[in-house]
């Protein structure tokens, strides 16, 4: 196993062209520039729960917990009671952590707890064939609802803000630098910290094209403001055309969970 | 009234403080050298309702009560009413004259009427205080010397001491002694409930995190252990849901601190995904589970031994567990540690099966009869070989290490995976690492062969045996003394522990078997290995066996 470049022998299985690779790269370029700043590998646990996203603890040669649908987020946090010294970074898919698990997020984002969860949202059920999320618009035509969906998706965001988290940020799969540069914000941070990563899955709903579009960087924004932060959270609804803010929107230092 | 064997009942309204008042009852004649067992019966409410609690007092260790009372305790009408056919003769009974009317009293029995409501409003005390007044009654009866009870009460009471001292003198002022209780010639032991004594047991086995959701009849373990975390460095959370609770848990196995999840079987049912992570994972944890009658919500503060079937069988997939079921606090002590050692030797799941009546009734609990055991450590990676968290060995069992290790890189997966933790769907290494998983029962089956998993008392010659498992050990150990009978205790339900069971079947030809349930599964269980049961005797109304009872039906079947 080749530690310098963090993989290992597991094959690859994503789709060409899928949104997960991005993700791959930018946290094996934070790993490794947080191990050149003095965090030992070993001191980093990896968290996932069950979906297309899943599969990158495989990929990565670090210390892992490869858990079920929904419960990456109180696996981490065990993890993290257990030792508060080591980093938990947690992956989640939207259905996963936005869907089955969401009670878990809420709580953790209520209790504060300095754990990083990495959101792979995009915005579609992979690995079983292509059905609606939380995060899926209106109308959204899948296996499960040919019709249409009748509800609006969730603004997960909006969502973390409510419930206590303390850093919230957005990014894409297309888009590495950013990408890299928030999600290393949010393992520093102390405190729970939240990326949603709009993550293109080409197979079942390519976004790519219109995410290009609109989305923007975050600039001029006061990211301990919560004000601000609801406003920049609220202006694209998940569901509308409208530009799509991504870097920081919320961070603040606040008492986290200890036993 | 015998001595050497009374009961006393104090019943009232949910918020009277019946509990505690049965609690310190107890440790009254429990400081005499008596040996105690109180049952608690309350309704799953907060106020109003009937609640009573049933304390026997005995020379000899007991574990079940009685029908009939000596002292009835009345602190409203609907005590009275719904308890006095348990009266004798010779009882006693002690009531508030202010809120009880005796109508249709037995005149052979003997009646102290206080007038304890406006007593307490004299003193402008709370209503809840009328109990403390009717301890002091029942302590003047029995001719115990009021410094004893005041030591009780400093013992007990933090809020509003001097005041409960107060109406407790008056009560016991105002009653004569009608018999002289005298202290047995024997060791005080100590009162517990099998909660604590369960506790306890996780603590000597070296629990370091506690995760449970709130459930009648395990959340006092909940509160024990918040109560004692400090001493013990001890972690415990009250996390969102069951499902929180078990994977947090996984999370603290996942990086080697030993811990433990409580609930009951409604919240179980929330576990069962994490149970089988644990079992594909192969992290160690122990759950608790108390037995309370289902289905669904049922009846939430009663007893019941319905979920063994369930626990055999929870989780999808095939995989080692360990379920120990115990009969008393000795048993819930010794075997939560062991439980807690096997699980950590085999990584695995170990299930303890309590119910309400074991872990909400008080017991005398002696640690001097408990077998030597102390907390082991795991089998852990020696730190020269690379790392491989599901080295396929002989047993079945991997060396651990814990992250962060240098120089090992912890994988653990719920996805069938390789021995270093990556996921496979290989056909033949689906095979080999399923069956490393499942060689662990093996060698845990031959571990248990050397522990006394199935457990004998009374007549041993006896062609009619008792079989029983829980907290009906102590109502059957009792009845079967009465009747000449031989008990069987089978204490492990899983690896079944058959070499010994068939050891403790020999020479019964009648076998009865004794459970809380309505469909015989600890029968059905037997059945699966070849072991018959002729009669059944089950319950499952939600309270346990009385002695009385359980000793009438048996002689319906034996005679």
């Amino acid at each position: 196993m080749n530690q310098v470049n963090l993989g290992t022998y597991a094959v690859n299985t994503w789709c060409p062209g899928c949104g997960n690779f991005a993700i791959l790269n930018a946290i094996k370029a934070v790993l490794l520039e947080l191990n050149a700043e003095g965090t030992p590998f070993e001191n980093i646990v990896l968290v996932s729960g069950i979906g297309c996203h899943a599969k990158i603890v495989d990929y990565l040669n670090i210390n892992s917990f490869y858990s079920i649908h929904g419960r990456a987020v109180p696996a981490a946090e065990g993890i993290k009671l257990a030792n508060p010294n080591v980093k938990v970074i947690g992956f989640a898919g939207d259905g996963d952590a936005y869907g089955e698990g969401i009670e878990h997020l809420i709580f953790a984002a209520k209790r504060n707890i300095d754990i990083t969860m990495l959101i792979h949202n995009n915005r579609v059920y992979g690995l079983t064939t292509g059905q609606y999320t939380p995060t899926s618009p209106l109308g959204y035509k899948g296996r499960s609802t040919p019709a249409g969906t009748t509800e609006l998706p969730l603004n997960p965001l909006e969502l973390m803000l409510a419930s206590g988290a303390s850093f919230l940020a957005r990014g894409t799969s297309h888009g590495l630098e950013l990408l890299k540069k928030v999600i290393k914000e949010a393992i520093l941070h102390k405190g729970f910290s939240l990326v949603d990563i709009l993550q293109v899955c080409v197979t079942y709903y390519n976004m790519y094209e219109y995410y290009d579009k609109r989305v923007y960087e975050i600039k001029d924004h006061n990211v301990g403001d919560s004000n601000q932060a609801s406003n920049k959270i609220r202006e694209w609804d998940y569901n509308t055309d409208s530009p799509i803010a991504l870097g920081v929107f919320y961070q603040k230092e606040m008492p986290t969970f200890r036993l | 009234m015998s001595l050497d064997d009374f009961s006393i009942l104090i019943g009232g309204k949910a918020g009277f403080g019946i509990d505690k008042s049965g609690t310190v009852i107890g440790l009254i004649f429990n400081q005499l050298g008596y040996r105690v067992y109180i049952y608690r019966d309350y309704p799953s409410l907060i106020r109003g309702g009937h609640t009573f609690s049933i304390i026997r007092l005995a020379k000899e260790k007991i574990a079940t009560h009685k029908n009939k009372i000596d002292f009835l305790l009345a602190l409203n009408h609907d005590t009275f009413n719904l308890h006095k056919e348990r009266l004798k003769d010779s009882s006693v009974i002690i009531y508030d004259s202010d809120s009880v009317k005796l109508e249709g009293l037995n005149p052979k029995i003997q009646a102290i009427g206080i007038p304890i409501t406006k007593l307490v409003k004299n003193e402008n005390a709370s209503e809840i205080m009328r109990n403390t007044c009717i301890i002091g009654a029942l302590a003047k009866a029995c001719g115990i010397k009021w410094e004893l009870l005041e030591d009780i009460f400093r013992k007990e009471f933090s809020k509003e001491l001097d005041l409960n001292l107060k109406i407790a003198r008056q009560g016991y002022d105002q009653t004569k002694e009608l018999t002289k209780i005298a202290p047995l010639p024997q060791a005080v032991l100590p009162l517990s409930t099998g909660n604590q004594a369960l506790s306890l047991g996780l603590i000597k086995g070296g629990l370091k995190a506690y995760i449970s959701y709130p459930m009648t009849p395990t959340s006092p373990i909940l509160h024990f252990l918040a109560e004692v975390a400090p001493d013990y460095n001890l972690k415990v959370i009250h996390p969102e849901s069951e499902i929180g609770a078990i994977l947090m848990a996984l999370g603290f196995s996942y990086m080697g601190e030993k811990s433990a999840v409580g609930t009951s079987g409604g919240g179980f049912c929330l576990m069962t995904e994490g149970l089988s992570l644990a079992g594909m994972s192969e992290l160690p944890i122990v759950i608790i589970v108390g037995q309370r009658p289902g289905p669904s919500t049922g009846l939430p503060t009663y007893s019941a031994q319905a979920d063994l079937h369930f626990v055999l069988n929870a989780g999808q997939g095939e995989f080692t567990r360990f379920i120990v079921a115990p009969g008393d606090t000795e048993e819930a002590y010794y075997w939560s540690l062991q439980a807690m050692n096997l699980s950590w030797k085999y990584q695995i799941p170990a299930i303890i099966l309590t119910d309400k009546n074991l872990g909400e009734g008080y017991f005398n609990f002696d640690l001097s009869s408990i077998p030597e055991v102390k907390a082991e450590a795991p089998l852990l990676w020696d730190r020269k070989s690379p790392y491989q968290r599901y080295l396929n060995t002989e047993n079945g069992i991997s060396p651990l290490a814990f992250a962060p290790a240098k120089d090992a890189i912890v994988k653990v997966n719920s996805y069938e995976h390789d021995e270093f933790g990556i996921t496979t769907e290989d056909p033949k290494l689906t095979v080999l690492m399923q069956e490393k998983r499942l060689r662990k029962k093996e060698y845990l089956a031959k571990e248990l062969e050397g522990l006394e998993a199935v457990k004998v008392y009374g007549n041993r010659d006896s062609s009619v045996g008792l079989l029983c498992w829980g907290s009906n050990k102590g109502v059957c150990v009792e009845a079967a003394k009465n009747l000449g009978l031989k008990v069987i205790q089978p204490l492990v339900m899983e690896p079944f522990p058959i070499k010994q069971f068939q050891q403790a079947l020999k020479g019964v030809k009648k076998l009865i078997c004794v459970e809380d349930n309505a469909t015989a599964q600890l029968t059905r269980l037997i059945k699966t290995f070849g072991f018959n049961v002729d009669q059944n005797i089950s319950k499952y109304d939600g309270r346990p066996f009385s002695l009385d009872e359980l000793e009438e039906r048996i002689r319906g079947l034996i005679k």
